[in-house]
């Protein structure tokens, strides 16, 4: 089993989502630049936040375009796991292997806080070791995270249990107060529908030790791992 | 020669990219705003967009530059989840 972290010219939560793998999910990690186009080697891979080309023209926009990302393409294709954060969603979002974009968030702020999310699904790669109900703290910082999509995405997603993440209070009710950016339906995570590919907007890879104030990222990253350890074994 | 040459050079693909009516547009309310505060009143509303400029060379044949512009403003000026574009050829 092999992780890769793609990294782009303004990524900076690479090391951030290594560590977390290595240390903590005890697997081995590669880095990935954007460059690179042979993804033979990996199983699944993190598509890590930052500020991937400064954001310009639309944030992920330019990243979509980057060589890696045909490669990725064909990776998720096959089943290959593929997890984005932060800018990582909005790439995934730019580059149509998650529907929907990420817009300004409605306050215009960018906003730094740890925010409370409610787990909606334990039924995809991600998720495995988390409960339907859960709720998980973790950290958000960006300017960018309003999800919006159409009326039929919209019908989609809810219908094929594809909203992954919502955001909520401490006690997992959807209040306004609750929602960070502006985020269709307090949506703060999704997932494609093979549910290989998924996108959300906090760091759960910032959320891995006490230390830093929680520990609930962990288990999205070990459900990665245990998924891939089971499939494996068939 | 050097006439034809600045003249083909001149030629310009304007893209204007906007935000579709149904999404929200939170920087045009905030301009809005400050135009009010200003002492500015009947601005019923403001929309933010994107004006892009791409300089054509005379490589590419004059026929496909519609075209060739079109696809530029769809596939990476613009997102059609959340924008609207509109192209102009300027010779």
């Amino acid at each position: 089993m092999k992780f890769g972290v793609v990294i782009f010219p303004g990524s900076n939560c690479d090391h951030d989502a290594y560590h977390v793998l290595s240390k903590h999910v005890g697997q081995p990690v590669d880095f990935v630049w954007h460059r690179d186009t042979d993804l033979s080697s990996y199983d699944a891979l993190v598509i890590p936040g930052g500020f991937s080309y400064g954001d310009y023209l639309r944030a992920g926009a330019l990243a979509r375009f980057s060589p890696v990302m045909n490669s990725v393409r064909e990776f998720a294709a096959r089943g290959g796991l593929v997890l984005g954060i932060c800018n990582g969603f909005q790439i995934l979002c730019e580059a149509k292997l998650l529907p929907g974009a990420l817009i300004r968030n409605h306050d215009l702020h960018f906003t730094c806080a740890h925010i409370s999310v409610r787990v909606e699904t334990s039924a995809t790669p991600f998720t495995s070791e988390l409960e339907s109900g859960q709720i998980l703290r973790l950290p958000i910082a960006h300017a960018e995270g309003n999800y919006v999509c159409d009326e039929a995405t919209f019908a989609e997603l809810k219908r094929d249990n594809r909203i992954v993440f919502r955001y909520c209070d401490e006690d997992g009710a959807l209040t306004e107060a609750a929602n960070p950016n502006g985020s269709r339906d307090w949506i703060a995570g999704i997932c494609n529908r093979k549910r290989n590919v998924m996108g959300l907007m906090p760091h759960p890879e910032r959320a891995c030790e006490e230390m830093l104030g929680s520990s609930d990222g962990r288990p999205i990253f070990q459900s990665l791992s245990n998924t891939l350890a089971a499939m494996q074994e068939r | 020669m050097l006439l034809v040459t600045v003249y083909l050079l001149s030629m310009k693909a304007k893209v204007y990219v906007t935000l579709k009516p149904s999404v929200l547009d939170p920087q045009g309310k905030a301009i809005q705003h400050s135009v009010e505060l200003l002492g500015f009143q009947g601005i019923a509303d403001v929309r933010q967009g994107k004006y892009f400029e791409i300089a054509l060379d005379q490589s590419l044949d004059p026929k496909g530059v519609e075209e060739a512009a079109e696809r530029i403003a769809r596939e990476v000026l613009a997102n059609p989840v959340i924008e609207d574009y509109r192209v102009e050829i300027e010779e």
